[in-house]
């Protein structure tokens, strides 16, 4: 079905012009004699499509409701009289459509000669647009003439500025404020295809229609340039622009790409699949795939836009080393930079032992790679001191629904989301982390379905355009397990648990001692909203609405898992689920919004220093049986070092080199001076990454990395989803990330020999149940699926746990509320929270390198007005955060989205230092840091800390390159 | 010298918080499940290295672990000893996901 040429083609999508529709009754009609059979419900225009039948249209695009204004998409049918737009009008039993008659022609000739005359030629015809869908009608319905003259009032003709000998009051300049696209007014058409997308796809309500008749004009927020307004930059006005109207600037300054790949977004979690347009080897646009059963055909800015980063001056395109931190990086062959990191590794255990060394796979790359560099660390440095970025964000979940399901990952897919009655996101800001998955929330949510949230912070799903939640439990951090608790006290003290649920898929003795404990007076609601700060009527409300609501569904983030009760609130959401019998079906379940867009298949790949592939421990005999055979080793069975501990390791002098690919540990891990400790205690520290981040101040051995676009592979999103990664240039730095840990491995004596990243999944597939039936051949065949996916699910399992638990009975456990150490006190009154915005991307290293920075260019205190006054700060003043772990200034950003006690920040800057204060308190069972509970105080400074000071300098210093001195002859 | 005992009493003290915290999480269970749970726990995700330290604190008197984690170190594995074909077999039986 979506199996790719293997010749260079554009990809050109089918657009049936109106959505599907969801009927199983079919109805049969007759268009230009062929008898049709549909869905009913289907427009005559979708119908025809199906048929084989194109209906000339401008305002209709299958990607938003009919509309029916542009009357060229008109037909005849018999016995009814009129010439009925074939978009609006829906099929009906025997009727008989006729799509082409010379009445039809003449009409639509008519209108898109009345079009055309207020409509100038491609503002730059030698960029070679003039291909688009406007003109393609025009030459459809093939405009011979123009009666009218093309001198339109509101429009000038090509090159002729106003002012220029042609003053016209009604020209409008393009809107060139946004770095991405522009909006040129005269070529619109106001078919309102744009208006229509920011509100029906996107949901942000940014765009109108300004005036009336000819004086119509789009007009982004109130008449402002698109950068001023409410636009998020989408680019689904882009998309649906029927002309060039609104049109990428990548497309006006490089012309219309030429051949195109699916491939997958590698920014969030959400795994959004887009088509990469091409001419040549370089990239002209991202445009999202309809196909893409993630997204859907949207969007957000970080994918559609944000892929600069990959060509972007900063990226290092050779091998460096350096024997000393201090000393300037030297460039070597990719060789000399192999034999001598192999040569360090190998010299490290032998002189400090086989454990004194470990690596971290990179949450940024393919699942294929990932499982190279845990195969690295397991088969050839012989020890599990193995771990991934996930330990710092959703290592409860993994471990926290392992425990009660039996499964490390959600349970639904994103359409699920379209049967959802009631939602409750607790500690995530989807429209900011997950935009495109936000935007289909907010769809369904515009359709009636209720929406709970829980988060410290009034983030904007709580509040927006057509979206307002019932409850907003405004928690104070920390205090996750006791308001999630108090929750299940009012389900069950209440009667509202579905008991017939329970008893068929649960241990029924086990849910009565949960039961029991919850129901104790000390998770009442009334008891916990003195400590959380939350009305206890919202949170009965919000339990009664979520029990009792139909279908319940649970999204969530960071902010439930980045807490010493990480794991605790996870399986507290688990029992939630549970109890109210919303899992196991469309519609309901537990969703982690992962952050990562390879975090899930990071975790899946064996990245844990406990587990191999498939959340399998290290300690069974059978499991590690497979590999030992497969690798011809013998296998450590102790479980390795997890990120803090190996940094714990180091500064003790046992643990001395690490390989890291594609993760920035010194920027996103807390407490960056232990981080940096430990660093700097390391004796071989090789990063591999696009761009000397901020770990590479500390490392000897520098491994430049590729791209998403440049290597083949494949991505897991947070619905378990296997997408395909395909390379569409070749590696600027000469090698994909999997062949430079290859040449790594066999460096150090490792017979690896694969030719292509394909062979790799086999051997994933071959020795992990959950991915047995999972090839390259077979992802293109099907265009994706979702794990797992073996004999049992041969097309994968968009839902989990249908017919009963992976783990047998779900298992109810008890979730005991435990302050949090870390504690607001008189040295450090406020709490900080931590999360991120849209524009940008975890620790910035893309984005930043990216014009998104427009948006964002650095990070900010959100402090409540009250804390603010009471500490003389005033909006955009330096202030100085300080808490037990360090210090750190930035700008202060008044604001009563947090609650008087809370402050917050995002980390997307180096300079912010954000992870200088945070400390090394972690969750119980992970080790997953507290990034969102940090005892801080707040007072106006006057810049930079002596820390922001000298590190800038140590950076820069440590940032000194010498290149390749030149052979002699 | 000062700063490695710096740091080694550091390491200790943080280990000693991690243990306590386990021990919360499982207070909550019957005993013996408890017990149970924390020594499994610290088995199945603590490197032998963190387990040493833990025995280095235990051997010393246990200053300032939970009773459940000192009842726990009973069956938590020394560093020295390998894993039982009883926690292999238990590992084996856990369903992949």
């Amino acid at each position: 079905m979506n199996a790719m040429p293997e010749f260079k083609t554009l990809i050109e999508e089918i657009d049936y012009g109106t959505p599907a529709s969801p009927s199983e009754k079919l109805v049969t009609l007759n268009i230009d004699g062929r008898d049709v059979t549909v869905p009913e419900g289907t427009s005559i225009m979708r119908a025809a499509m199906d048929a084989g039948v194109e209906i000339p249209k401008l305002c209709a695009t299958d990607m938003l409701d009919s509309f029916g204004s542009c009357r060229v998409c008109l037909v005849e049918i018999e016995g009814r009289g009129g010439l009925p737009a074939s978009c609006t009008t829906p099929v009906a039993d025997g009727i008989v459509v006729k799509t082409q008659t010379e009445r039809l022609d003449k009409v639509r000739r008519g209108v898109m000669e009345l079009y055309v005359s207020d409509h100038p030629k491609a503002w730059n015809p030698d960029a070679g647009l003039a291909g688009t869908e406007f003109d393609k009608v025009a030459a459809m319905v093939g405009v011979t003439e123009n009666r009218y003259g093309t001198d339109g009032r509101n429009h000038v003709e090509p090159g002729v500025a106003p002012g220029n000998g042609s003053l016209n009051i009604d020209y409008i300049a393009r809107d060139e404020s946004n770095p991405y696209f522009t909006y040129d007014a005269s070529q619109c058409i106001v078919c309102s295809r744009c208006v229509r997308a920011c509100e029906e796809v996107q949901g942000t309500f940014a765009l109108t229609v300004s005036g009336r008749g000819f004086e119509s004009r789009i007009s982004a927020g109130m008449s402002e340039n698109f950068i001023d307004s409410e636009c998020v930059s989408c680019g689904a006005c882009v998309q649906a622009c029927p002309t060039d109207a609104l049109r990428e600037k990548s497309v006006l300054e490089m012309g219309r790409p030429e051949h195109s790949v699916v491939t997958t977004c590698a920014y969030c979690g959400v795994g959004c699949s887009f088509k990469a347009e091409m001419k040549g080897e370089e990239l002209v646009r991202m445009v999202p795939y309809r196909e893409g059963k993630a997204n859907r055909g949207h969007s957000c800015v970080k994918g559609r836009f944000a892929y600069g980063y990959s060509t972007h001056k900063d990226r290092i395109l050779n091998p460096m080393i350096r024997e000393k931190i201090t000393d300037p990086w030297r460039e070597v062959s990719w060789e000399e930079a192999f034999a001598y990191t192999a040569n360090e590794f190998r010299r490290l255990q032998y002189q400090y032992g086989r454990t004194a060394v470990g690596g971290i796979t990179s949450s940024r790359c393919t699942n294929e790679e990932t499982y190279l560099v845990q195969k690295l660390i397991r088969q050839g440095f012989l020890n599990n001191n193995v771990d991934t970025c996930a330990r710092v964000c959703h290592s409860p979940t993994g471990y926290g629904l392992g425990q009660t399901y039996g499964t490390s990952a959600g349970t639904q897919d994103f359409d699920s989301v379209e049967e959802t009655d009631v939602v409750m996101i607790i500690g995530a800001n989807p429209t900011d982390g997950h935009p495109v998955f936000a935007s289909r929330l907010k769809k369904r949510l515009r359709k009636g379905a209720k929406l709970i949230v829980l988060d410290p912070r009034r983030t904007d799903i709580v509040r927006s355009a057509h979206v307002e939640a019932q409850h907003h439990l405004p928690l104070k951090p920390g205090t996750n397990v006791a308001v999630i608790t108090s929750l299940a006290h009012v389900i069950v003290t209440e009667g509202l648990f579905d008991e017939k649920f329970i008893r068929e898929r649960c241990d029924w003795a086990e849910f009565q001692d949960w039961a029991s404990f919850v129901a104790l007076p000390e998770n009442s609601p009334e008891v916990v909203g003195q400590l959380a700060g939350v009305d206890p009527e919202e949170i009965r409300g919000a339990a009664r609405l979520y029990a009792t609501g139909g279908n319940g569904a649970i999204y969530y983030g960071l902010g439930v898992t980045e807490h010493s009760q990480g794991s605790t609130t996870v399986m507290a959401i688990a029992n939630l689920a549970m109890a109210t019998g919303n899992i196991g079906r469309k519609g309901v379940g537990v969703n982690p919004l992962r952050g990562q867009n390879n975090v899930q298949g990071a975790c899946d790949m064996g990245s844990f220093p406990h587990e191999l592939p498939g959340y399998r421990h290290i300690s069974g005999d059978a499991t590690r049986e497979i590999y030992e055979t497969l690798w011809g080793v013998k296998l450590d069975n102790e479980p390795g070092l997890r990120i803090p501990n190996m940094l714990d390791a180091a500064v003790e002098g046992t643990f001395k080199g690490i390989y890291i690919q594609g993760e920035d540990i010194l920027q996103s891990d807390p407490d960056t001076k232990h981080v940096a400790a430990g660093l700097a205690a390391m004796e071989c520290v090789v990063v591999h990454d696009l761009f000397l981040n901020e770990t590479a101040n500390y490392a000897h051995v520098f491994l430049p990395g590729s791209t998403f676009l440049e290597k083949d592979g494949t991505f897991t999103n947070a619905e378990r989803r296997i997408n395909r990664v395909r390379k569409v240039m070749a590696p600027k730095n000469g090698l994909g990330d999997w062949e430079v840990t290859q040449k790594l491995a066999q460096a150090m004596g490792l017979a690896w020999n694969y030719s292509h990243p394909s062979e790799i999944m086999d051997e994933i597939a071959a020795t992990t149940p959950s991915f047995a039936k999972v090839s390259y051949d077979y992802l293109d065949e099907v265009g994706s699926v979702q794990w797992p996916c073996n004999e049992k699910a041969p097309l994968g399992t968009p839902v989990m746990h249908i017919d009963g638990f992976v783990r047998g009975k779900g298992k109810f456990i008890r979730t005991e509320y435990v302050a949090t150490d870390e504690k607001s006190g008189p040295r450090f009154p406020l709490l900080l929270t931590t999360g991120r915005i849209l524009s940008h991307y975890n620790v910035g290293a893309q984005t930043r390198r990216t014009d998104n920075v427009v948006w964002h260019p650095e990070d900010r205190l959100e402090i409540h007005p009250h804390d603010a006054e009471n500490r003389g700060i005033r909006n955009e003043d330096w202030v100085r955060v300080q808490s037990r772990a360090g210090e750190t200034t930035l700008r202060a950003l008044i604001t009563d989205r947090v609650s008087p006690g809370v402050v917050y920040t995002t980390f997307h800057h180096p300079t912010t230092q954000a992870n200088v204060i945070t400390t090394d308190f972690s969750d119980w069972a992970t080790n997953c840091p507290e990034y969102k509970v940090t005892a801080v105080q707040v007072a106006p400074s006057n810049g930079p800390s002596d820390w922001q000071i000298e590190y800038d300098e140590q950076a820069r210093q440590s940032r000194r390159i010498r290149p390749a001195l030149e052979a002699a002859e | 010298m000062s700063h490695d005992e710096n740091h080694s009493a550091a390491v200790k003290a943080k280990l000693v918080r991690m243990a306590n915290q386990i021990a919360t999480f499982f207070k909550s269970k019957p005993h013996e499940e408890g017990v149970a749970g924390v020594a499994e726990h610290i088995n199945k995700f603590w490197e032998p290295r963190m387990r040493r330290h833990l025995f280095e604190i235990v051997d010393a008197g246990g200053e300032g672990l939970l009773p459940l984690v000192l009842e726990a170190s009973a069956k938590i594995r020394r560093p020295s000893e390998p894993v039982t074909p009883a926690q292999a077999a238990e590992a084996d039986a856990d369903v992949s996901g």
